[in-house]
Parts: structure tokens; sequence; C-alpha cells
């Protein structure tokens, strides 16, 4: 008989053993947790049905900490161990954080500024990481208490412009909640995501997402189905927290000078502010007061406060869309993510410059989640991998040292991860058995214009003229952009290999100064290149030449000989600092003056190959 | 009327339903499918349900609804292994015939 699987009840068919895995959006102001249940993703509630945890952390003195909503009271009540808005804490120091947030509430470890951020609460010191786990801990466990069962596997989204401390701090962060991350996802991406599948859109699509404190523009091409990232753009220090500042700068302003805790006046002052924010989403106007004043603030007046912001929304997507070499025309669809992009005043100010009004029928502060869930199903191993969409690029090309110091580009930019490419390569000398690689990263044809990442060899080539060892190199990367290359000799099968992390220690503004490098040298780029290549031509003629006259130099008259150690002379000259075109020049005197030699030494290896053979068997032949 | 698990299907059981990670055991059935009639099912169980008959053998709790238990009384399961092949097999006594693919029976 058929052998029998153990079935989940209810199932119908046999189905593999469904795993459980959750996509968190890890927001600045509010944190959701989504999951696949029964084909569809949803955003899981809490048990009084909210989907939205606000990102607040309440220590207290010898009791657990409130996270999420229980937590929101003590932002007035106990500013000082009240922690919000972490996310924007995420890889930085005290020092950064004071210049970007006038407004902090709370008292730091001043000793240790020039590391992570050290918050001093009644429960002790915390650091951004524990924060941002105790926030992870609380939404994992709601998911499995929505789940029923614990999870397997998790996917947080982070904002495109994450460095890499602060993406690797949100790791910890997960780790330290006992989460097993499957992957980091970009915001944007996941947002493409949701909307990709869910609506089928074809075209050139632009992302904005302004979130609580961070703001992404990511300009995704979809063509069938299959999303390339044309551009990004942000900012990681601009989101809804900054209208909120603007606001409370105004209240302030009108605010005769207040003697009582200052802590608790600049959170108050914010928890009005994002009140009347809130409220003109909905109102023309709206009432503000604060002890005993009161004043109105209305839409257009607030579009004047925020008018800056807003313009710096605007810049972006005008950067973006330069990146990419498109106009505004191109652009078919303009999704709108975060909870930011319910104010009419962004709404507005994109429509206009899109001249088309954005997409905003996924719940903006869900449409992160929703995406994240649906990668954290496929990753779990929940859909077969070819239902797989993925939709990371590779900032810079990735490739390898060749003869000359120039760069053979193996991974081009812009590949969607992840990837694995191979190319063939032999040796330059006979009987070489050992091969270096050098592996870099970057847009420059020059090796010293690249980043290196890494250097090995390949050891044990067995001894074989120059040209005929067949080594294949491949380069992978994964999804997490880890890269591997790997090197075989064919016939042998000898290999050797290294991994690397290509984005390690690099930042945007690092990966952008080096692709304007690249534009910027173009032209002196090619000339170097096409210098080395004619140089390694003349190299590998004038050693020929050495060659042959070591072994037949009596086939040589005096004259002749003089005439070519002239002409070798001239082309070692040039090597030094001569264009290709006269190097080339070069080469071809030194083929025509040496062709005569060549062709006896031609002859005479004929003759001797033919030396008492009959005609006849020549001919045979 | 019972059936019965031999102490290897039994350890399987005991691991998958320690990987699930909750479960009180599994449920033992047939439906009405195939081209022979009847098919086994087997499911983990997250509750007992009125009628439902419970055993309990090496370690592990088979429960059984009182419909299927007249289709399988006596059965034995087991655990093997054919090639790369692995699963639970059922020897029912009751079976008079299988059909070509052994997805069920008919009694």
């Amino acid at each position: 008989m058929a052998l029998l699987q153990i079935q989940e009840p209810g199932g119908k068919t046999a189905k593999a053993l469904h795993r459980l895995a959750v996509g968190i959006d890890l927001g600045t102001t509010n944190s959701l947790v989504a999951a696949s249940c029964g084909g569809s993703v949803e955003i899981l509630p809490d048990t009084d049905g909210d989907y939205l945890l606000p990102s607040i952390v309440r220590y207290r003195e010898g009791q657990p900490a409130l996270v999420g909503k229980e937590a929101k009271l003590g932002l007035i009540e106990d500013a000082e161990n009240t922690l919000s808005s972490i996310k924007r804490f995420l890889g930085k120091s005290l020092t950064e954080l004071k210049t970007q947030n006038k407004y902090l509430p709370y008292k730091f470890d001043e000793s240790r500024s020039d590391t992570s951020p050290a918050i001093v609460t009644v429960d002790g010191v915390k650091d951004p990481v524990q924060v941002s786990a105790d926030i992870l801990r609380k939404l994992a466990k709601r998911a499995e208490q929505c789940l029923k069962g614990p999870l397997d596997g998790t996917v947080i989204t982070v904002p495109a412009y994450f460095n890499d401390s602060q993406r690797q701090q949100t790791r910890d962060a997960a780790r330290l909640a006992g989460l097993n991350v499957l992957r980091l996802l970009n915001e944007p991406t996941a947002a493409a995501v949701a909307y990709g599948l869910d609506s089928k859109d074809q075209g050139n699509i632009v992302i904005f997402d302004l979130g609580g404190g961070t703001f992404d523009v990511s300009l995704l091409s979809l063509q069938k189905g299959v999303f390339e990232v044309l551009a990004t753009g942000g900012d990681t220090s601009l989101g809804g927290d900054d209208f909120d500042y603007v606001i409370a700068d105004w209240v302030a302003a009108q605010l005769s000078s207040k003697t009582e805790s200052e802590f608790t006046v600049n959170a108050q002052l914010l928890q009005i502010a994002n009140a009347a924010k809130h409220q003109l989403s909905f109102d023309e106007s709206v009432q503000l007061s604060f002890d005993d004043w009161s004043a109105s603030l209305s839409r257009e007046e607030f579009a004047k406060l925020t008018e800056k912001l807003v313009s710096k929304t605007i810049n972006t997507c005008r950067r973006v869309l330069r990146d990419a070499s498109l106009s505004v025309e191109d652009i078919d669809n303009i999704v709108m993510v975060g909870g930011s992009t319910r104010m009419p005043v962004v709404r507005e100010a994109v429509a206009k410059y899109f001249n088309k009004a954005p997409l905003t029928n996924i719940d903006p502060d869900k449409v992160v989640a929703v995406g994240a869930g649906i990668q954290a199903d496929v990753l779990i191993g929940n859909k077969p991998a070819d239902s797989f969409l993925l939709l990371d690029v590779n900032p810079l090309s990735l490739g390898i040292e060749t003869m000359g110091e120039l760069v053979e580009k193996i991974i081009p930019r812009n590949t969607t991860i992840p990837v694995v490419r191979a190319q063939e390569f032999t040796t330059f000398k006979d009987g070489q058995t050992v091969m270096s690689f050098h592996v870099v990263q970057g847009e420059r044809e020059l090796v010293t214009d690249c980043r290196s990442l890494a250097r090995f060899e390949l050891r044990g080539i067995p001894p074989m003229v120059a040209g005929a060892a067949k080594i294949k190199v491949s380069f992978q990367v994964d999804a997490d952009g880890l890269l591997s290359v790997a090197a075989q000799e064919l016939s042998s099968g000898t290999k050797a290999e290294v991994q690397v992390k290509p984005s390690y220690g690099l930042d945007s503004g690092a990966i952008e100064q080096m692709l304007q490098d690249s534009y910027d040298n173009a032209q002196t780029d090619m000339e170097a290149r096409s210098i080395k290549e004619a140089q390694i031509e003349a190299r590998q003629l004038i050693s020929a030449i050495a060659n042959a006259r070591s072994v037949d130099e009596s086939l040589l008259p005096i004259d002749e000989s003089r005439r070519i150690e002239i002409a070798v002379d001239e082309l070692e000259a040039a090597l030094i600092d001569a264009g290709s075109n006269q190097i080339h020049a070069l080469i071809e005197k030194l083929n025509l003056v040496s062709g005569d030699f060549a062709a006896r030494r031609m002859d005479l290896t004929i003759a001797e190959a033919l030396r008492g053979e009959s005609i006849d068997k020549v001919n045979s032949q | 009327m019972a059936i019965s698990i031999s102490q290897n299907a039994a350890n399987h059981v005991s691991d998958q339903l320690a990987s699930r990670g909750h479960g009180l055991g599994i449920r033992v059935g047939v439906k009405t499918t195939g081209c022979s009639g009847m098919a086994y099912v087997l499911e983990f169980v997250d509750k007992v349900e009125v009628g439902d008959h419970v055993f309990e053998e090496n370690g592990v709790k088979l429960v059984v609804d009182s419909k299927s238990l007249v289709y399988i009384d006596g059965t034995e399961m087991d655990f093997v292994k054919q090639g790369v092949n692995q699963g639970f097999e059922f020897k029912n006594p009751n079976a008079k015939g299988e059909c070509g693919c052994g997805e069920s029976f008919s009694v």
C-alpha cells in the first residue's frame, strides 16, 4: 500500500507541513506583524483587534516593560522611561542623535556617547538594540497567539537606506528577541511585493514611503511580474516626526518660557502637535491648547509651516527620476507607503509633481508588512521557489582582476539577486600551476580604482601550455547579499573559494560616490583599458620573439637581427608612457621586421616534420 | 475494538508532534475516496471530539472516530522505508482489496 504522512487536521489534500513564518514591519512610530493564513497574507491583530503596535517601550522598576499602547500613557507621565521612535537611534552615536533631534526627553549616559547611545531608565541602562528587541518580542508573542504555534522564521523590513551597522543592529535585536531572521527586506521592495502580486501592475512605479522617521523613494520597473530597481533615494532622518516638531516649534514660540521639568513639556508639546497633525488630515483647521494658551491652526498655515519638509520629499523624487533618466510622464503609478502619506499636504504635492493621483488602495500603514509576510511565507518553504519574486539588486558591479590590472565584471551592477554567474579563464604562461584571484567591486576599468574585496589562490593546476587550462570562476550572491567566489580547474577538479560581504562598510553615500566617479572618469578609464590591453599584447610578442631567437638564432642574418632588436627596444620604451595607438603601431612594425624570420622558422619546422616522408604519404594525410 | 501502533511508528509520531510543537496525538480514520472506495486519513489531533475512541500505545495517543473504527478495527500501524520513500503503513485485516496505487482499499 501507499505510504502515508500525517496531515494537519482538516487538510483535505496532501500538503507539506505548514511552517509558521511572519513578516514584521519594525517601524519608527508603529510596528506590525503579518502572516499567511489560508492563501492570503493578513495583518495579525492584538486581542483588542488593533493592528498597529505603537513602537513605544516603557521601562518600570522591578516590573516587566510595557510595550505598545500600554506604554503610550508613559510618554506624558513618565517621559524619561518611555522610549519612542527608537528606530532612529539604531546604528547612531549619541552625538549624531543630538544634532538631529532637538526634543529628546531622555537621560543619556554621556560617557558612552561615542558608541551606541545608552539611555538611563529606572530599569537600568538600555541601548536601542534592547529596546527594539522588546518591540519584536511583543510582536512575536502576538503572532504566536494568533497562529497557535511557535514561529519558525521572520522577515523584518528595514529602510532601503539603512547602512550596514543599522542593519546589523536590527538583526541583533531580532536575535535578542529569540527570532530566526530569514532575511532583512527593504521596505519599498516589500511594498512592491504586496502591490505587484495583488494588482499585477506593469510599468514604472515610484514607491513614496514617508513613515514616522524615515523617508524612501524607490523607482521600480515592473515587467511580466519581475521587478527591477532603477533608482533609489531618501533620507534616514525625515518623517512624520519632523512634521510634529514643526508644530511643536510653532507652539513653543508662542508660549512664555516654562520653568517646570523640560522633559515633560517637550513630550507634552509633541503629543499635542501629533494630535493636531492627525486632525488636520480630516478637518480644515484644528484647535490647540496648552495650559492657559490656546490657538487654532489651519491646513493652509500647516502647509506653509511644513513647506520645506514637503519640498524636500519632492526634490528627492526629482533626483530619483533623474538618476534613472526618466521623466514624470514615464511613471505609471505612485504607491504611497507609510502613515505620513495620509497627510493631504503630502498627497497633494505628490499628485501635483507627478501630475497623477498616487495609489492608496492598500492601507499605507500595512502595505510593507503584507509584503514582508508574503516573502516570509516563501522563504520558509511554504511556497514553491518558482513563485518567488526576488527584487533586491546588487548595487555595484562585482568582478575579478585580469592581466594588466584590468577588471573583468562578472556580475554587473543592478543585477537582481540571488544570482549565479560563471566565466572561464585560462593560464597566461606555459606550465602555470598557480592562479591568483583578486575579487573587486566597482564600476571602474582599472583595479586600482575599484574596491578590493578578497584575494585567493587556486593551486594544483596541471602544467599545460598557456591558454590550454580551463578555469571556471563562479560568482554567487545569495539573498542576503553574501558573495561566494569559487574557482575550479575543469580537468582536475581542483577548487578554491572565498566568501565576502560586499556591502560591508559601504553606505549609500559611498556607493553613490563610486558611481559618480565611474561616470566622471568613463573616458580616461576607456583609454587606460586600451593602453593596458596594448601593453599585454606587446609583452606577449616580445617574449615570443625572445623565445624564438634563443632557439633559432642561426636563422637570423646579422642585419635582420639588428633591425628586430631596434624594434623591440622601441616597443619596450613605448610601454612606459606611450598611448595605445603608438604601441599598436610599434607592434605592427615589430611584426613586419620579424616576419621573414618567422617564415623561415615555419619552413624549417615543416621541413623537419616532412623529412623522410614520401610524397604519397604526405598527400594522403 | 482497537488499533495498534509499532514502536518505530510511535517514535516517528512523537518526533513529528514535537517538531510541530503542539497536538495531542494522531487521528486515524477513513474517508470515501479513490478508485477502490476508502482511503486512510492520518492527521494531527488538536481536539478530541465526541464519539472518538482514544487508544494509547508506545507513548502516543491514537484517536479514531466511531464510524471509522469499524473499517480499521485490528489495524496495525507501522513506519517503513521503501527506497527514498518513507511513511506510515496500515496492515488492515478488514481490507479485501486495494487499488493499484494503494491509495484506497475496500472492505
